[in-house]
This record gives C-alpha cells, structure tokens and sequence, in this order.
C-alpha cells in the first residue's frame, strides 16, 4: 500500500466535491432537516392529542380530573360526550386519539378511600400513539390520585412529610414521559448518520463507472485498498462534519441533557461513520449504476436502522430470532452508545462491548468493501 | 522526451508484446478467436478494423482489464493473465472514451496520474510540464479539462498516459473525432514517442492513419485476417491490378463490369469503380470499349495504386468469404 497513491486519491476526491457544491450542500442540508423531521415527527405525536370525555358524574372531583388533562400538554380536549355511542363515533371517525369514560360514582369511591377507576379508550391504528397516550393518561392519572391522597390524608390531620412517597411517584411518572424523547433523539441521530453516511460514498465507484473514468483507473497500479482509503478520507470529513450538524441538533434544538465527553463522541462517532460510509462503498462498488447504488444503499441503511437498532421498538420486545438479528445491525450498538453517553455519561471503559462491537464490525466491513472491488471489465 | 525507464523497459531479445492465440468469449459470442503476433520494442502497430472487430476487446486484454478465455499475451516480457499488477506498472492506456476527469483543470489531472503511478516527487514537476508542453496546453494549465476541445483533451490524455514513462502504450481510438490538423500532430508525437523506443499499439478506424504505423494488423469478426507494413498489405491484398472506372451510369455499368472479361474484382468507391483486373494496361481499353459498346457514356478506366481502403475492403470480403464457405463445409459434414 503506497502513502503516495492514497493522497492522489484523496486529494482528486476533495477537488471533486468542492467542485460540486450543489452536491456538498445537499450532503450538509439533508440530515439537518431529516433530523428535524424524525426528531420532531417524534416530539409532535404525543402532544395535544385529542381528548374525548363522557362525565357520568360531572362532580367536583370528576371535573377536576378532566382539568388536568385539559392542561397537560399532551391532550387538548375536544369533545364533551353525552353518551357512550357518541364516544365510539368519536373515535371511529379519528376525530380523537382518546376518550376518557368517568364513572357516575367516582368521587363516591374515592372519598371513600376506595379505588376508583376511570376507562381510557384508544384508537389503536397507530399503537405506537396509543401507547403512548395510555402512558400519558396513566400519568396524569397518578398525578391526580396521588394529589388527592395527599388531600384526603391532610383532611385526616396527617402531615405532608409521612406522606411523599406518594408525591415522588407523581414525579417519577411525568418524567417517564420525558425521557422517552430523551431516549428517542439519539436513536435519529443514528438513523441520520446512517443514511446520510451511507449515501455520500454510494456513488462515488458507480460515478466513475458510468463517466468511464474507471476504465483508465483499473488499468493504472492502484490497489483496491488504496482505492478506498482514498476515497474515503475526504467523504470521512463531510460525515464528521454530518455528525456534527445531528449532535447539534440534538444537545442545543432539542436539548437532550448531554452527560458524556466529546471526545468520547467524537471516537465512537468516528467508528460508526467509518462502518456506514464503507457499506456505501460496498454498495458503490457492486452496484455499477448511480440510482441503483444510491436506492440500495437506502435500504440497506434506512430499514435496518429503523427496525433493528432498537431506537423505534426496543429489542427487548422482539421475537428470539429478530433479536439475534439485531447483532447485525451496526446502528445497534452506535444507539446503545450515544443513549449511554448522552443520558448517563458513559466513557470508553464503560462502553468497551458495544465499541468493540462496532471496531469488529467496520474491520470486517473495511475488508470486505475493499475486497469487493476487482480490477477488471470482465 | 526522455526515453522510458530503464528498471520498467523491456529487454531487447524480448518482442515487448507478445499474443499467441488469444481468444474471448463473452457468453455464447466469440469477441476475439485465436489471434497471434508479436510487436518490437519502439515499433508502431496499428490495428485496424470495422466496428466490433475487437480492437478495444484486445487492447483491454493486453492491458490486464479483461482475463482471456484462451491463449497468452506478454507485455514487456510479463504473462497479462498470470501478473496484471506487474504489467500495469509498465504500460500506458488511453481508453477509447475520454476518462480523465472533466472537473479537475489540466495540471490537477495530472498530477493525480502522476501520483498514482507513483513518479518520484523530485521529477513529478518537470515531467507534468513536459506533458502539458507536450500537449500544446501552456498557459490553459488550470483550465477545466470538461472546457477543452477535442484535439486537447486526447493530447492530455496522452499526456498523462506517459508520465511514468511507460515502455508500452495502448492508445484505443485515440483521434477518433478530432480535427484533421489534431489527427496529424498527434500523429507526430507517437511517432516520437516511439523514436524514443516506445512500442505504440494503436487502434483506429482511419484508413490513412495506417499509413503512419510500422505495421498494421487488420482484424475482422475477432479474426486477425492480415498482418504486415502497410505496403505489404497493400501489395499481397489484391491478386491483380487495380483501376479506377468513371462512367455516367455507375449502377448499371457495375454488373457489366463484374461480368466482363479479366475482372476479379469490383466495387463501387465514391464516384468511380474499382476494378481489380488481372492487367490493368490490356482490360483498361477493354472495359471502356464495352461500356460504350452497352451505351454507357464517358467511361474512362485509368490504373492506380491500390489504397489502404481497397485492401481492406478485398481483404475484409475474402475473410467473409472463407468463414461463410468453411460454415458451409462443416454443415455439410455428417
Ligand atoms: N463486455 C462485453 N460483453 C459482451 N459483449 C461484448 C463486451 N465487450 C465487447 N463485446 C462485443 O465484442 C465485440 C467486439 O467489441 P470491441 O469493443 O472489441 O470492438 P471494436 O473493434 O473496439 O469496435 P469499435 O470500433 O466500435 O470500438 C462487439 O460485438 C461487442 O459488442
Ligand atoms: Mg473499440
């Protein structure tokens, strides 16, 4: 391997897209606005869901309950309903996310001291709403009960301190809900940066195929290795420089607490851009056409990130088999990594599996990309 | 021009390329079938045939770009199938489509050559000034190669194909489209290139540019179907004599001509006919007494040389021929 050859390479690769503005700020724009968009796409679903109530009771209590949910900023009531059909109308016709259904006798049941108990119906076309929903009501829920314990408790003589068990619950519940997109916004910087990264290197072979540039480049010493490195570097530049636009966004827009290092960051970033800008490579050198490579590249970075990563549906829940899939995913472990240190501030001791994982996975993807490009025609 | 590197060039006992029975199989489709030949150190060979004759299909082989079904090539003294590597280091390309880079400027190109054939750092600046000189590209050093005409661009590719100093160029169609005042500059730079004993393979579709070779070799259907310098061909290619008929009715003349009397050969060339007679002096007077005799006016058959052109196309006929009647005998068998 010649040092010599892979700086011609790099260098005429850098010309090339400096060259090309339009393209360069394509690769700049896109995931600044793919992370708005998942990243909001996320925040906005669960926030002023519709609200459908039918109050048998319309007490105080009761009225009080629906006050809360009207307040929250996760439900916007819209509806008061009169009966159970009127209910089930509202639904059906997706005029609203969830009905509430108070029964006649609740405040009797709870100053009773007994349980009271309130139905929630969904519209569960979109269940990863729903849930969702049924977690917020659960949520503002608990937070009623638990004031209104504090209440009756307080009307009994007792005092606040014996009771803030009861209070910390309350707490623990709303943040439950927060963390979710906590958790969430990581997960689409992994998703970004894996078709972002992805996409940069997919056409760089398959553009050299079809200009015919190639033709004279196979016929030249340069090795396959070489070749990539080459053309890698300066896309590693435009990726690093990707990442930066996506933990940006996610610390400063959407202000997800950041507890890790940069440096930290910076390694394990640098990892996984080398993993999903050698798969476009791979990608680039099988597929000798610019669509074909750019869609496949698509696919194969976009379906499994958004599937098998677990960012979107935790791995925990799949089925035996998907979850061994998962091992193949390579955002897989980049998640676990970026939830760590963004959330808990892992460092590189602590996330030594996962990165391991991820260092296993860019040398064999190196390999095989740097494998998969032959030098001939035939 | 500085002659090729010493450690690179190839031994003078050696023919610097080598090809004996060369063949390529694309699926079911013979793209070359067992062609032989060996060229010298700094001689000029052209290759000259129709479209899908085969002419990139060897040079791509020679070049290491495609692996041969069968046979062996040797290119500066190296097995092509067994070592590529070895051979691309020692040869120069220049590929029948354009393939430098249209957004890198001149000097940006050939640096990127110069780097990836690893030209030593210390002569890289005198070498790529040598190129663009070569060229006719001062002063457009950083003018976007997409910008040049044509005539520039296969000058630069030529250009960069030499930066190394390769003992062996393959230039694939390398004046196809350009201007005939480019044709004959580019012309003069192989030949340069070649008095600094650079063996030149070159493929084209000019007839007269095959008067510039030291030999031509001519190819048909993947068939090497004549070798030699261009006079030899021209000489051996016709059994006869050649004259060139003028008349007012060509197309009712040609038949008569085929028919007549000491005639071997005749086709229609532009505004005249070739006649490939087995005398020219005696079937001359003849043919114009006949047309007249059939009310043909004006005819005049004077005797000329034979040009590249007539022997290819006689050569090119016979070859069709052969294979047609060769078919025919193998169907024929039980
Ligand atoms: N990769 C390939 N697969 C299948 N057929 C091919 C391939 N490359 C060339 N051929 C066929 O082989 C034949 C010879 O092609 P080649 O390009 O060598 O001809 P050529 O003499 O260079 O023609 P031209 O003067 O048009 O450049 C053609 O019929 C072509 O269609
Ligand atoms: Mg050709």
């Amino acid at each position: 391997m010649k040092l010599r050859r892979i700086q011609a390479i790099a260098v005429k690769e850098a010309l090339q897209i400096v060259r090309d503005p339009r393209s360069l700020m394509i690769a700049l724009l896109v995931p600044l606005m793919q992370m708005v968009i998942f990243g909001y796409g996320v925040n906005l679903d669960i926030r002023h869901i519709p609200l459908c109530v039918l109050d048998h009771e319309n007490g105080q209590q009761s009225r009080n309950l629906v006050a809360r949910f009207a307040a929250s900023n996760y439900f916007s009531l819209r509806r008061a309903a009169g009966s159970d059909r009127e209910v089930a109308q509202a639904l059906d016709e997706g005029d609203c996310g969830i009905a509430l259904v108070i029964p006649a006798d609740f405040s009797q049941r709870l100053n009773d001291g007994g349980r009271a108990t309130v139905q929630a119906l969904l519209d569960g076309t979109d269940s990863n709403t729903a849930n969702i929903a049924a977690g917020y009501a659960k949520s503002v829920v608990a937070a009623f009960s638990a004031a209104a314990q504090l209440d009756a408790v307080q009307r009994r003589g007792g005092t606040l301190q014996t009771q803030t068990p009861v209070g910390v619950e309350a707490r623990v519940w709303f943040n439950e809900a927060l963390e979710s997109r906590n958790f969430i916004v990581p997960g689409i910087v992994a998703l970004v940066m894996a078709i972002v990264g992805a996409q940069l290197t997919s056409l760089t072979i398959a553009r050299e195929w079809e200009r015919g540039t190639m033709e004279l480049l196979v016929s030249t010493p340069v090795q396959p290795m070489e070749l990539m490195i080459g053309k890698l570097l300066p896309y590693f530049a435009v990726g690093l420089a990707d990442a930066a636009i996506c933990l940006g966004l996610a610390v400063f827009w959407f202000e997800v607490p950041f507890h890790g290092t940069v440096a930290t960051l910076l390694f394990t970033s640098s990892l996984f851009l080398t993993v999903v800008l050698c798969i476009g490579y791979l990608v680039s050198v099988s597929i000798r056409s610019q669509v074909g490579a750019s869609q496949v590249a698509l696919l194969a970075t976009m379906l499994p990130t958004t599937l098998l990563s677990g960012f979107s549906f935790p791995i925990e829940q799949m089925p035996a088999a998907v979850q061994a899939a998962t091992f193949l995913v390579s955002a897989r472990y980049y998640v676990e990594i970026l939830k760590a240190v963004f959330l808990k501030g892992a460092g590189v001791v602590e996330l030594a599996v996962p990165i391991l994982c991820l260092a296993l996975y860019a040398a064999v993807v190196v390999v095989l990309a740097a494998r998969a490009f032959r030098k001939t025609l035939d | 021009m500085n002659p090729p590197d010493a450690a690179l060039a190839t031994t003078s006992a050696a023919p610097a390329i080598a090809v004996d029975g060369l063949t390529k199989r694309f699926g079911a489709f013979t793209a070359l079938d067992g062609v032989s030949f060996a060229a010298g150190q700094g001689e000029i060979m052209g290759f000259l045939g129709p479209n899908g004759a085969g002419k990139s299909t060897l040079i791509r082989i020679l070049c290491g770009l495609l692996h041969p079904s069968a046979g062996q090539a040797r290119v500066a003294g190296i097995d092509v199938a067994r070592q590529p590597e070895a051979v691309r280091a020692r040869i120069g390309y220049m590929s029948q489509k354009f393939s430098l880079y249209g957004d890198l400027s001149v000097v940006e190109n050939l640096r990127f050559f110069a780097g990836i054939y690893s030209v030593p750092r210390a002569e890289m600046a005198g070498r790529i000034a040598y190129a663009v000189a070569m060229a006719g590209l001062g002063g457009q050093e950083n003018t976007l190669v997409a910008n040049l005409a044509g005539g520039w661009k296969q000058r630069l590719a030529l250009g960069a194909a030499i930066l190394h100093r390769p003992p062996v160029l393959f230039l694939d169609e390398p004046t196809s489209g350009v201007d005939p005042e480019s044709r004959r500059r580019f012309w003069e730079l192989i030949h340069t290139l070649s008095g600094d004993g650079v063996t030149v393979l070159v493929s084209t579709h000019y007839m007269d540019e095959a008067e510039y070779c030291h030999r031509i070799a001519l190819i048909a259907r993947g068939r090497l179907i004549a070798l030699g310098t261009p006079l030899e061909i021209k000489r051996h290619s016709l059994d006869g004599e050649l004259l060139a008929l003028a008349c007012a009715d060509l197309g009712r003349a040609l038949p008569l001509v085929q028919g007549a009397a000491g005639v071997r050969d005749a086709a229609l060339f532009g505004s005249r006919i070739h006649v490939t007679v087995d005398e020219a002096a005696r079937r001359g007077p003849e043919l114009e007494a006949l047309l007249a005799a059939r009310g043909i006016a004006g005819a005049t058959a004077r005797p000329i040389a034979p040009t590249m052109e007539d022997s290819f196309v006689s050569l090119v006929g016979k070859a069709a021929l052969n294979a047609a009647t060769s078919a025919n005998a193998a169907g024929a068998r039980p």
